[in-house]
């Protein structure tokens, strides 16, 4: 059963993008990733024109952080002031990242800007992720370091504007969730992704939050940063189906469930090495569209005429 | 099922005025309708067929242009700089129609000049697409040729020229596929009648491809009303999640 994405102007099967948003929100379900950054390229792989699929992803992510958020919001695993000051930082660096985008596309890169983010992003995740899981699944145990202390004062500490976070039982410089939101809104804008790949370990290793509410207040900067990376993206470029955007939803979110849910009962470390190996095929599979000699020199595209 | 009866009863219309009388036929050397004047792009799209079918008076061929608006476009090339393939020479051409087919009951070579042809945009190869800037001509021939090889690759130039079907003099009838990818707006299906070499008569129908229901509404909004359109989407992928949260949480 075919359906015509009305923004995208293709007409593409409706099971096997349900099956897509499935897929990738099981993966995300059970291993707790966001999903973002294995979707667009699976959209640019299938004929999403790659700036309508960032673009639409942005507006999926909205909703299915909301399910999530609302999951971790009941077990008050939520940070909601770091998570304003997230938000806050996230709304510039999203704002820019989607003048940049338009500027971009404006000069007929947008497009190889995307797939070369995807080829970092998806080589660095994918190879960082096997490493891991190979080491676990060999068990090869590190030995556990020297206990990090509580209170280690690096130059991060020096910095001003300090600001005491309870659910977090930091006292840290909010420039600190702020430049980190700023990053995150960028990727969010033109790559489309929550971000929470990058924002988990920093908020973790770099701001030093408990683990618990890391999760969930990412969540909910996600929410924000991608809602304003929909809204942009809809008024500066038109890129957002969101009819597209509704079917991923769809499957994505009974997806994840199925994922939280019966991921537990399957073989997970095996998994994540296969989930490892798909996310570095996928970026070998994209660097080798920008490398290899196209079938196709040309393209065109109608020029907008402006009523 | 629909298209084909309309054709019969159409058909048949078309075959009560062509014996009506010879002092119509003489006014009129030719007479030809759609079977659809309105092309409706809906979410389950996935292409159509439209008949062209009419009726001639004498001698003479049928050529059967079917061209979508006329639109600007950026053909660009990439070019490898630095290992890396990156758009990196652009020329626009305006000219180019959006959608073009034609049709005829022999082959065109043998029904007109090539002259001629070239004057009345009579097939792929005379399509006068016009360059906006001047470039060394062997790269403007391969722009060009780029041109052609993307639309009919999409399917939205016809290879050649299809065949016109004469079951019985004077009806004639072809039949144009639009595929799902095809683009919206005020289409021209020119009839023409060719007698020695020459169009003896032409006719002019226009179809309307257009996007329909929820689909139409979708695109206007998001290009009319584009921060309404935002907020719809946001509000929309919150709404979702929520149902999707209450839903998960009682299983």
């Amino acid at each position: 059963m075919q359906i015509y994405l009305p923004i995208a102007e293709i007409s593409l099967n409706i099971l096997l993008l349900l099956g897509i948003g499935g897929a990738v929100g099981f993966l995300s379900g059970m291993f707790g990733v966001g999903g973002g950054f294995l979707l667009t390229p699976i959209l640019i792989f299938i004929g999403v024109p790659p700036a309508i699929a960032v673009a639409t992803q942005a507006n999926q992510v909205v909703g299915s952080s909301v399910s999530g958020v609302l999951a971790h919001w009941s077990k008050d695993n939520v940070d909601f002031k770091m998570g304003f000051v997230l938000v806050a930082g996230g709304f510039i660096g999203s704002t820019v990242g989607v003048v940049v985008f338009g500027i971009l596309q404006r000069l007929n890169q947008i497009d190889l800007v995307i797939q070369f983010a995807y080829v970092v992003l998806l080589t660095a995740i994918g190879g960082l992720m096997l490493f891991e899981s190979l080491r676990a699944l060999l068990r090869m145990r590190r030995r556990a370091g020297t206990p990090r202390k509580l209170h280690q004062h690096t130059w991060v500490h020096g910095l001003p504007l300090k600001m005491r976070f309870r659910r977090s039982r930091l006292y840290i410089s909010a420039l600190l969730p702020l430049a980190l939101g700023f990053v995150i809104g960028i990727l969010s804008a033109i790559m489309g992704v929550g971000g929470a790949f990058l924002m988990v370990p920093a908020m973790i290793y770099l701001l030093g939050m408990p683990t618990r509410i890391v999760v969930g207040t990412s969540l909910f900067q996600t929410i924000f940063v991608t809602a304003n990376v929909t809204f942009l993206q809809a008024v500066q470029n038109q890129t957002v189906d969101v009819i597209l955007a509704f079917v991923l939803l769809v499957g994505g979110v009974i997806g994840a469930q199925a994922g939280g849910r019966f991921g537990a009962r399957l073989p997970a470390e095996q998994l994540r090495v296969l989930l490892a190996v798909l996310v570095l095929l996928l970026g070998i599979r994209l660097s080798i569209e920008l490398i290899a000699t196209p079938v196709e020199r040309y393209s065109i595209t109608p020029i907008e005429v402006v009523l | 099922m629909t298209t084909a009866r309309r054709l019969l009863i159409a058909v048949t219309c078309v075959l009560a005025w062509a014996s009506a009388g010879c002092v119509v036929r003489a006014q009129e050397p030719l007479v030809a309708d759609l079977t659809e004047y309105r092309i409706a792009i809906t979410t389950g799209f996935v292409g159509t067929d439209v008949y062209v079918f009419g009726a001639k008076s004498g001698p003479g061929d049928v050529v059967v242009i079917i061209r979508g608006p006329t639109v600007p476009y950026a053909v660009r090339r990439k070019d490898r700089i630095a290992g890396i393939w990156l758009n990196a020479r652009r020329i626009d051409f305006r000219g180019v129609p959006s959608f073009y087919a034609i049709a005829s009951t022999r082959p065109l070579d043998e029904l007109m000049s090539s002259a001629s042809q070239l004057r009345e945009e009579i097939g792929l190869d005379n399509l006068n697409l016009m360059p906006e800037e001047d470039a060394d001509p062997a790269e403007l021939a391969e722009f060009r040729a780029a041109v052609l090889r993307i639309k009919r690759f999409a399917g939205l130039f016809g290879r050649d020229a299809a065949k016109i079907s004469v079951q019985s003099e004077p009806l004639f009838k072809t039949k144009v596929h639009f595929p799902a990818n095809v683009p919206t707006g005020s289409y021209d299906v020119r009839v023409l009648l060719i007698r020695d070499g020459e169009i003896a008569s032409a006719q002019t129908v226009p179809l309307q491809v257009s996007k329909s229901g929820v689909d139409a509404l979708v695109y206007e909004v998001a290009y009319r009303q584009s921060a309404a359109y935002g907020l719809m989407a946001i509000l929309g992928a919150l709404l979702a999640g929520w149902i999707a949260h209450l839903v998960f949480r009682k299983l």
